[in-house]
């Protein structure tokens, strides 16, 4: 019973009214569209909203002493974090009465790290005191989008070995952007053992995601932490160094400028490693860190400059063992085989000087005496021996055998920043003299350790371990175990052979010996102790001489080699030499009987301004 | 007359349908915000959930209760109860609390109600009456004015209560007028221009939309050169717009209140002020927008869970299906609604009287227009003005308006061969 409804004239109004439904739902439902499948921005967002990622940092590596003495250690400290996104309605006031800041560092600060990031956290405020972290302890929840994040800052048990350990600081914008690991805020080792062993030392960072509500209150785990990592602490590194031969060693290079560098012969153990001068490390930790860095720098003492590895200098006379040793091995020369000096040698127009000794020497005396006249003839019947067609293949003959020793390159074992020393090749003179412009007497210096050769103090000393050792040495390094004291750290105890027969070396060894029993060296023997030296004088174009000594002992079973360099402090023999000898005695008999001795050098001062 | 009990079998099966369906679907997603690990029973009073329990109970025996009810109740009573309402409107005034800064409350013990809810089913009750009073074809002038005079009146008192959004509802109402010859095409078109070119003038110098709009008037004009009558009105018309526009500024630095003119700028501009006034916006198009395809699923919104999303059980609702269902969830939801729209709009051309069309019409408005400015304002299309989603949101108010509304519509519908 169909009924037909009454047509009015506004009829079709419906269909109006049902295109306008219509359209505007396709309208809601295109926005969504754009909302929900094709940007995924807000995914982001909802997840950034309720999940905080919290950063657990581990505790950095401790670092030990050989003898298992604590040496670098970490103490607890807070920053005020700021997750800028979060600061919400907080009382500015009271908060910065509590900090001690004003009004407008508030606000000059939460701008700063608002730019930074509005969802990640920046450091408001560096290592407050454990007073103001306990007043904020009570606080903070009413002071929404802050929290306190402990961290830790290095200690020393002694003020020693800074340029060993070298620092920590702040991870910069370079580190940060080069490596997604650190984040601002982050510490980083910058130098010295902190940055060579910086990925054992630090550990690995964990994070926990938590979930909060609108109110940034903890809520629980996201996922039951299934994406939680573990903090890993950082592992201990137990270094070869000797805390008390270290201490003493600084001691004696007070109110010098210079370095001493002592080695294990039989393992390369560096037992001790001075610069002078040097600065207490605790004064690159915590908030005043940049401010000493920059005073530190501009010292004209350049106390941050590290001698020991990077200061590079002729090495004089102590060059004469090498040189003889090459003479004996190529047969130049054999141990009896003697020259007569008359205090002067002569040879195409150039003459060298020699002191006043007994004459004539031999591979021993000339050591004993440190006689040039000796050296400068068998260097250059080195140089002119037969069985090379040309100077140029008997000088890199040479060459190789000095560098050998460990000298003209880097050891690049675990000590950072080291200078590699200077061997020239045979390429440079050929560049200043052109390749048959050059003779054995053009390069006359090289025989007595000047000229164009560099060495460093690390090098000296280990090629006094070699000579120590009767022709091999261990690449000298300063960490002997890594997380436990028995788990070897093997990647840097590498072995090298040295090309020169061991009866050589004997003849050498014995020659050194009879330098500190009855030559240059006399003035610094051990009572008791049967020690190998080589004093060395240092020509400085720049002012006084500087006085250097490498020194073994005991001469039948070596523990200890060692370099000393004193910068313009003069003769080798008179303070570079007793350094050593005091060192030595402290090291074998761990007490120094010669009180005078010992005084003499500790009063000594050598900081001129000349530099 | 068939008895009174066979009314179950008259009565519109899809409209109930989705009814049930759609109050089902909100409480889900009521009990969706509030639902925790240690949750309550559902109906527990202290939460939403257990509340909106109670209301959807009591609005199921009000729909029964209308369903009794003889159809010349309302087209008898229509005028009492407008009467009635604007006098409600009145005392709320004076008598009501405030919520949200809106005094349309009244309060009795836990539960609060707003009048205004129902003011819209007593107006739409009273333009249903006043349009089946006329006989003729043509409506005269005096007849359209008191025809807007019914939807002006208690849409100013609820403009009184600053509920900007209930008075807005009143508004939507013009579609019926449209519908029934009231007002014509132009009104529409005219509306919707001056709508457009009012977000336009905000987003863009007046003097490029007034250049711009010069530029197409002169072609249109070349077009025209023929028609000189035709040309000077295109004239008159780009006058008055360009007028228009140029007064728009003044209208906004003027006229509106900040809070208002807050919630547009952060429309139009987006993401600015988020912790202020752009806060609700931007949580909102985050929980929706995070949903993704198919959602986070039931009970694990993380927006919804951790209360990111204010007044998210109410006005904001719909974020919760976003976040939890994804835009299979909103499609289906708009689907929905455009069911039963569309439904309500065959059911209310089947009608023979007048009065019922005019209901119908009526109802369809207020429906569509909360879903537009509901939905629209969760996803940024339209300002955040706080009007719920029917039969979704929370609220025991809105479900026993839009309760009324539909049942006494299902009821005139299943009477619709009784009625002149
Ligand atoms: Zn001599």
């Amino acid at each position: 019973m169909h009924i037909k409804v009454k047509t009015t004239q506004f009829d079709n109004r419906r269909k109006v009214i049902a295109g306008i439904i219509l359209v505007s739902a396709l309208l809601l439902l295109g926005r969504l569209f754009i909302l929900q499948i094709a940007d995924p921005s807000y995914k982001m967002s909802a997840q950034s909203n309720y999940l905080r990622h919290i950063t657990d940092y581990p505790t950095r590596g401790l670092i030990y002493d050989r003898n298992g003495e604590l040496l670098v250690y970490n103490e607890a400290h807070y920053d005020l974090m700021v997750i800028p996104g979060q600061v919400w309605e907080i009382d500015t006031l009271e908060f910065c009465n509590l900090l001690g800041i004003d009004i407008d560092t508030f606000e000059s600060r939460l701008l700063q790290a608002r730019r930074h990031s509005r969802f990640r956290a920046s450091v408001f405020e560096r290592q407050i005191s454990k007073t103001t972290f306990a007043a904020f302890q009570e606080k903070l929840f009413r002071f929404q989008g802050f929290y306190v994040q402990p961290r830790t800052l290095r200690k020393y048990s002694y003020p020693i070995a800074t340029h060993t350990f070298g620092y920590v600081g702040e991870a910069g914008p370079n580190i940060i952007s080069n490596d997604p690991y650190y984040r601002p805020g982050d510490f980083i080792g910058i130098s010295g053992l902190e940055s060579a062993y910086e990925e054992i030392l630090r550990g690995q960072k964990g994070i926990r995601i938590r979930m909060v509500d609108v109110l940034n209150r903890d809520i629980g785990p996201f996922q039951d932490g299934r994406y939680d990592t573990l903090a890993i602490a950082g592992q201990n590194l137990y270094t070869t160094l000797d805390h008390i031969l270290q201490t003493y060693g600084e001691q004696l290079m007070k109110n010098k400028r210079g370095s001493i560098v002592a080695i294990e012969p039989s393992t390369g153990e560096i037992l001790a490693l001075v610069s002078s001068p040097s600065f207490d490390p605790g004064l690159l930790v915590g908030r005043q860190r940049t401010r000493n860095y920059r005073s530190l720098q501009n010292d004209p003492l350049k106390p941050l400059f590290n001698r020991a590895l990077q200061a590079q200098y002729p090495p004089g006379s102590v060059f004469k063992i090498v040189n003889t040793l090459i003479a004996l091995q190529d047969g130049i020369v054999t141990p009896s085989t003697s020259f007569s000096c008359s205090g002067i040698y002569h040879t195409r127009g150039i003459s060298i000087r020699c002191r006043s000794h007994p004459s004539p020497v031999n591979a021993i005396t000339g050591i004993q005496y440190s006689c040039n006249t000796y050296s400068s003839i068998i260097f250059q019947n080195t140089i002119n021996q037969s069985g090379f067609n040309s100077i140029q293949e008997a000088f890199t003959h040479w060459r190789r055998h000095v560098m050998s020793f460990g000298i003209g390159r880097p050891f690049e074992s675990d000590l950072s920043h080291e200078l590699s020393g200077l061997v020239v090749s045979s390429d440079y003179y050929d560049r200043i003299y052109g390749p048959s412009g050059w003779r054995s007497q053009t390069i006359l210096s090289l025989g007595i350790g000047q000229g164009e050769l560099g060495v460093t103090p690390l090098q000296l000393a280990n090629m006094t371990a070699a000579i120590a050792n009767r022709g091999y040495y261990h690449t000298p390094h300063i960490v002997r175990a890594i997380g436990s004291p028995d788990n070897q750290n093997s990647d840097v105890q590498g072995f090298n052979h040295i090309d020169i027969d061991k009866e050589h070396f004997e003849t050498m060894v014995k020659a050194m010996h009879l330098v500190v029993e009855e030559g240059t060296g006399n003035f610094s023997r051990i009572p008791g102790i049967a020690m190998g030296g080589k004093t060395g004088t240092v020509q400085n174009p720049h002012g006084e001489n500087h006085s250097v000594f490498v020194a073994f002992a005991p001469v039948d079973n070596p523990q200890i080699a060692i370099s000393v360099v004193v910068e313009n402090a003069g003769y080798g023999s008179v303070w570079a030499a007793p350094i050593a000898s005091l060192m030595i005695e402290k090291y074998l008999t761990g007490e120094v009987k010669r009180s005078w001795f010992e005084q003499r050098v500790l009063e000594a001062s050598f900081l001129t301004p000349n530099p | 007359m068939r008895p009174q009990f066979n009314i179950f079998k008259d009565i519109d099966k899809p409209v109930i349908f989705l009814y049930l369906l759609m109050i089902s679907i909100g409480w889900l997603n009521i009990f969706a915000v509030e639902y925790t690990e240690a949750h309550k029973h559902i109906f527990d009073l202290s939460t939403s959930y257990g509340k909106q329990m109670v209301w959807i109970i009591t609005a199921l025996l009000l729909g029964a209760a209308v369903l009794m009810l003889d159809v010349r109740f309302f087209t008898s009573f229509s005028w009492i109860i407008y009467m009635v309402f604007l006098v409600v409107l009145v005392g709320v005034l004076f008598f009501g609390v405030e919520i949200n800064a809106t005094k349309a409350w009244f309060r009795i013990g836990g539960f609060a109600f707003q009048p205004s809810e129902v003011a819209k089913y007593a107006t739409a009750l009273a333009l249903a009456s006043w349009f089946s009073s006329i006989r003729t074809k043509t409506p005269d002038m005096m007849f359209r004015i008191k025809a807007i005079a019914i939807i002006a009146l208690p849409a100013a008192l609820v403009l009184l209560q600053k509920d900007v959004g209930t008075t807005l509802v009143f508004g939507s109402l013009i579609l019926v007028l449209y519908r029934e010859g009231v007002i014509g095409g132009l009104v529409l078109f005219f509306g919707a221009l001056a709508i457009t070119l009012f977000v336009l003038t905000l987003l863009l110098n007046e003097f490029i939309i007034i250049g711009a709009l010069g530029l197409l008037t002169m072609i249109i004009a070349f077009i025209l050169r023929k028609k000189v009558q035709a040309v000077l009105q295109l004239f008159g018309l780009f006058l008055i717009i360009s007028l228009y526009v140029y007064a728009v500024d003044h209208i906004y630095e003027n006229l509106f209140e900040p809070h208002h003119k807050a919630r547009i700028e952060v429309l139009i501009h987006g993401g600015i002020d988020l912790q202020g006034a752009g806060y609700n916006l931007n949580q909102s198009k985050i929980a929706i927008g995070s949903g993704g395809l198919w959602g986070k699923g039931f009970l694990n919104g993380t927006q919804t869970k951790f209360n990111f999303v204010p007044e998210q059980t109410t006005d904001f609702i719909f974020c919760t299906i976003g976040e939890e269902w994804g835009f299979v969830g909103t499609t289906v939801t708009i689907g929905l609604f455009l069911a039963l729209l569309f439904r309500l709009m065959l059911l209310a051309e089947r009608q023979k009287s007048v009065f019922s069309r005019v209901f119908g019409y009526s109802i369809i408005s207020i429906i569509f227009f909360h879903f537009l400015i509901n939905i629209g304002m969760t996803i940024g299309l339209v300002p955040v003005i706080g009007i719920p989603l029917p039969l979704i949101s929370y609220g025991g108010s809105s479900l026993w308006g839009m309760t009324l509304m539909l049942f006494t519509f299902l009821k005139l519908d299943a009477k619709r061969l009784d009625m002149l």
